[in-house]
């Protein structure tokens, strides 16, 4: 194993303190910047989509991840933050003030419905996220006088004090900029006491709450931020979309945002980023099973969905820690290199471990 | 310095009464052991000082403050910590983070501020974190700070449940069971640590044990329990040899 | 105001419909009950039920009965082979992978249901045509027939745990596993027999539901309707769980009737107040978690 010796506190309060993990943060920043001068038109704007998946995944994240609160629904969130955005702005609500307010609403949102299942075991939450999500399927589709029902909402183009942003580069800068700065907080908040809160609560609520810890409230508060940042998320979405429709926000929307988290790994933000990444390249890897597949097969409507499940599964059962744990084994692989250990990563065996009074 | 004082605590689970109208009084800098046999309602008593069961019948109070009144999340800031039977730590997390946690009821928190990580946020970790240093000195367990509690065999969980609870800076320490499970020389330690903990710390513990050579080292008073019901209080040497205890423990008539 | 036949008519599609929801959602429990597991792909099990039903009655020609019945055991089978090659091997992972991983089944579920027997809505024919006139309002067969059978099921499931050998095994290993594990009980192999009963009762829910809604690959949204009946009424005890669904059932076509802009989604409306009222659900269960 590779010893660092630390010789401050600082060096754990430090969100990078690995001299490697330093690097490479910073050379994947920089790359992100210079990424308008070397890509099209049509990958830049991919690798924006990207960027707002990752904001919405580690939105999922911090409640799901961070502090085992699973939601069905967020979705929904991603629903609520564009139309809301985009009504704003239609009404000639400024853009920055439009994304405060829809930020903070969907925060506001979240710690209702995080109310309702404070109390109880998690799939209360999860069923609760499940039935808000059609309920704001069919809010949005009936509304019609508001969100133009299932006909369509036209986003307002993007306009930041005044200024028309017109150009993909200039919303990939805009998209990058709120990427950067959730990725920063969210880090932010791990290392703080509300963090850790939400990490002890995943853990052990009765340890938590022999700490001092009010778990109602840390669920709340953690289902609240979690909606503000997918809120954030669904805010881009829509000026990527351009056309909104009830549709878009459906089951397999959160399923696709769970795929994310799942694949990238439970309980990192990294994880969460790698999920994005993985969701950008399904379509690739959807048009390639068609080429391979039957005809009988690939031509199905249902491959998509399949293959979401199909993944999950998959990953669930083979590698629990997604992406992010396969990628922590290969840095551990170079690191330690000749002398990695299969062993290193073994995993203990697990027992139920129980959540009701026997 | 404050007392732990009980009076007739009694908690019925449909219809089986686990506790039965128990009293007893704690003073301060004492070590308190509570024995019994299995299922006596020894954890119970831990249960319901720290408010996770609601008795039907009773009061404890801690100095001044009635702890019925006490939510279960603030019986830590009256400076009650705890540690649990069956190990209950942060697994998913590293040993620092467990203990970090251990400081939450001695940190403010707010969630803009620790969202963008302002205003002496920085400052208030840096201090904390040298609070927690010295408790991870006092119990030597340095060499695990960074690990994952789901890599940490069983002796070295308790010990960092152990610290985590008095991370809390608690005047009084409620331990279950502290020595089950570990082999004899562990068991020494600790006896060591709780010596350590009493006297540089100036704690008062309460802790259930079956252990009677523990309880013998390191306990003041020892109260001895039955089917919920107060059999005994007093030194170790009087409560050993108190024939309720022993027909409870021995099955000898009295 | 409604004409009084009227309510009498909406009130027992009401019955039938939660009588529906508290077969599916007995499913629900009894997976809980046995591995705090919560199966969010039953309402889907419930659907791929009901076409294999149909493909053994109508496809292969055996008709109703004998099609329901080897349809039970093939998909008995099938839920007993999902927990003893997937389920068993995530025990101990976080709650969280153990739901999306169940979701994630349904949407296997679902497509697979899709490629196979198409998109678009097929009929099932059931015995239990035609309609019967009770006190002079005309009541759909099939809908008699859903009570019926539910009722039916209860008394047997119930017949089942209190008196067989397996089923007071089965609840002995659903209170302690270890426990049951050191007495002899075979525990591993009654979860996936619990799977296998969850998964037939969601067979013949769905056989019975084919008249009412026809088969189709989305009538798996009612088993949700079902969990949030099971969770108003508390989920954790039968009789609260049968209470929920029998309420949503009832608040359903009433609410479709006067409400018609929201139709399909007060059962999650009804859901979302209760557990916002009261966080526990209807029926508070004294649980205790253990210290």
């Amino acid at each position: 194993m590779q010893i660092i010796f630390k010789t401050s506190y600082d060096q754990d309060i430090n969100i990078l303190s690995k001299r490697g993990e330093y690097i490479r943060v910073t050379l994947l920043i920089v790359s992100m910047l210079a990424a308008p001068l070397f890509l099209d038109v049509y990958y830049l704007s991919e690798l924006g989509l990207l960027l707002v998946y990752a904001i919405a995944g580690i939105g999922l994240m911090i409640s799901t991840g961070f502090t085992g609160q699973v939601s069905f629904g967020h979705a929904a969130f991603l629903g609520i933050g564009a139309y809301c955005h985009s009504i704003l702005m239609t009404t000639g609500v400024p853009f920055s003030v439009s994304v405060v307010l829809t930020t903070l609403f969907c925060g506001f949102i979240g710690m209702l419905l995080g109310r309702s299942a404070s109390r109880m075991h998690g799939f209360y939450l999860a069923v609760a996220t499940l039935a808000f999500l059609i309920i704001v399927e069919t809010v949005i589709g009936e509304w019609t006088s508001l969100t133009g029902g299932y006909a369509g909402f036209l986003v307002p183009e993007l306009q930041i004090f005044g200024v028309y942003l017109p150009e993909i580069w200039q919303q990939y800068y805009v998209d990058l900029g709120l990427t950067l700065f959730v990725v920063w907080g969210t880090a932010n908040l791990l290392r703080s006491p509300t963090g850790r809160a939400f990490l002890a609560v995943r853990d052990s609520e009765l340890s938590a709450r022999s700490l001092g810890i009010n778990v109602e409230w840390v669920k709340i508060q953690s289902f609240g931020i979690s909606a503000a940042i997918t809120g954030i998320a669904g805010i881009l979405l829509a000026h990527h979309l351009a056309y909104l429709s009830p549709e878009t926000f459906g089951v397999l929307e959160s399923l696709k945002l769970l795929l994310m988290i799942v694949v990238g790994g439970l309980g990192s933000i990294t994880g969460a980023i790698f999920g994005a990444i993985f969701v950008s390249l399904l379509p690739v890897l959807l048009s390639l099973l068609r080429d391979v597949l039957p005809g009988a097969i690939s031509q199905q409507a249902g491959l998509e969905p399949m293959l979401f499940g199909v993944i999950i599964v998959l990953f669930v059962v083979f590698e629990p820690d997604g992406i992010n744990g396969r990628w922590k084994k290969l840095l551990h692989f170079f690191e330690t290199f000749p002398y990695y250990r299969k062993a290193s990563f073994v995993r203990q065996k697990r027992y139920l471990k129980t959540e009701r009074m026997r | 310095m404050s007392s732990l004082v009980v009076e007739n605590l009694s908690i019925e689970f449909g219809g089986v009464r686990a506790v039965d109208g128990v009293s007893f009084a704690v003073e301060p800098g004492e070590t308190f052991a509570i024995i019994g046999p299995n299922g006596a309602g020894k954890s119970t008593i831990f249960n319901l000082i720290s408010r996770i069961y609601e008795p039907s019948n009773g009061s404890i109070h801690y100095g001044e403050r009635n702890l019925l009144d006490v939510p279960p999340h603030r019986v830590v800031n009256l400076g009650i910590a705890r540690t649990f039977q069956n190990i209950d730590l942060f697994e998913q997390a590293t040993v620092l983070q467990n203990l970090l946690v251990g400081r939450h009821s001695r940190m403010s928190r707010n969630l803009l501020r620790d969202f963008l990580f302002i205003a002496g946020a920085r400052a208030r970790e840096r201090e904390h974190r040298r609070k927690v240093e010295d408790i991870i000195d006092l119990l030597q367990i340095a060499h695990y700070r960074d690990q994952k509690i789901s890599d940490l065999s069983y002796g070295a969980r308790k010990n960092v449940e152990l610290a985590r609870a008095l991370c809390a800076e608690p005047t009084l320490l409620l331990l279950d069971e502290p020595a089950s499970g570990l082999n004899q020389e562990e068991t020494d330690d600790v006896s060591f640590w709780l010596d350590d903990v009493k006297h540089d710390l100036g704690v008062t513990i309460v802790m259930v044990e079956h252990d009677m050579g523990l309880v013998g080292r390191v306990a003041d008073r020892v109260m001895a329990i039955n089917d919920g019901k107060l059999l005994a209080i007093g030194t170790p040497d009087e409560v050993r040899n108190n024939p309720d205890v022993q027909q409870a423990y021995l099955g000898i008539p009295a | 105001m409604l004409p009084i036949e009227d309510v009498i008519r909406l009130g027992f599609i009401g019955i039938s419909q939660g009588s529906a929801y508290a077969l599916i959602a007995l499913g629900f429990v009894l997976i809980y009950k046995a591995t705090e597991v919560v199966n969010f792909a039953h309402g889907d099990f419930m659907m791929f039920g009901g076409f294999v039903v149909l493909t053994f009655s109508e496809g292969f020609g055996l008709g109703f009965w004998p099609g329901l019945v080897v349809a039970c055991l093939a998909m008995g089978l099938a839920g007993f082979l999902v927990d003893s090659l997937i389920m068993r091997r995530i025990i101990g992972q976080s709650q969280a992978s153990i739901f999306i991983l169940t979701v994630a089944f349904g949407f296997i579920l679902r497509s697979a249901a899709g490629m196979i027997w198409g998109w678009s809505p097929q009929s099932l024919d059931t015995p239990f045509d035609g309609e019967t006139m009770v006190a002079g309002i005309t009541l759909g067969n099939e809908r008699i027939a859903i009570v019926g059978i539910t009722i039916v099921l209860c008394i047997a499931l119930y017949s089942f745990f209190a008196r067989t050998r397996m089923g007071v095994a089965m609840q002995a290993s659903s209170q302690n596993q270890l426990a049951a594990y050191y007495m002899g009980i075979p525990v591993r192999r009654l979860i996936s027999l619990v799977w296998a009963i969850a998964a037939i009762l969601a067979t013949i829910a769905g056989a019975m539901m084919a008249p009412v809604t026809q088969l189709d690959t989305s009538i798996g949204f009612i088993g949700i309707k079902a969990l949030a009946g099971a969770i108003v009424g508390g989920f954790g005890s039968i009789p609260g769980t049968i209470l929920g669904c029998l309420l949503i059932g009832i608040i359903e076509p009433f609410s479709d009737y006067f409400f018609p802009a929201i139709k399909g989604v007060s059962a999650y409306i009804v859901l979302l107040v209760v557990l916002f009222v009261r966080p526990d659900g209807l029926i508070v269960q004294t649980y205790q978690k253990k210290a």
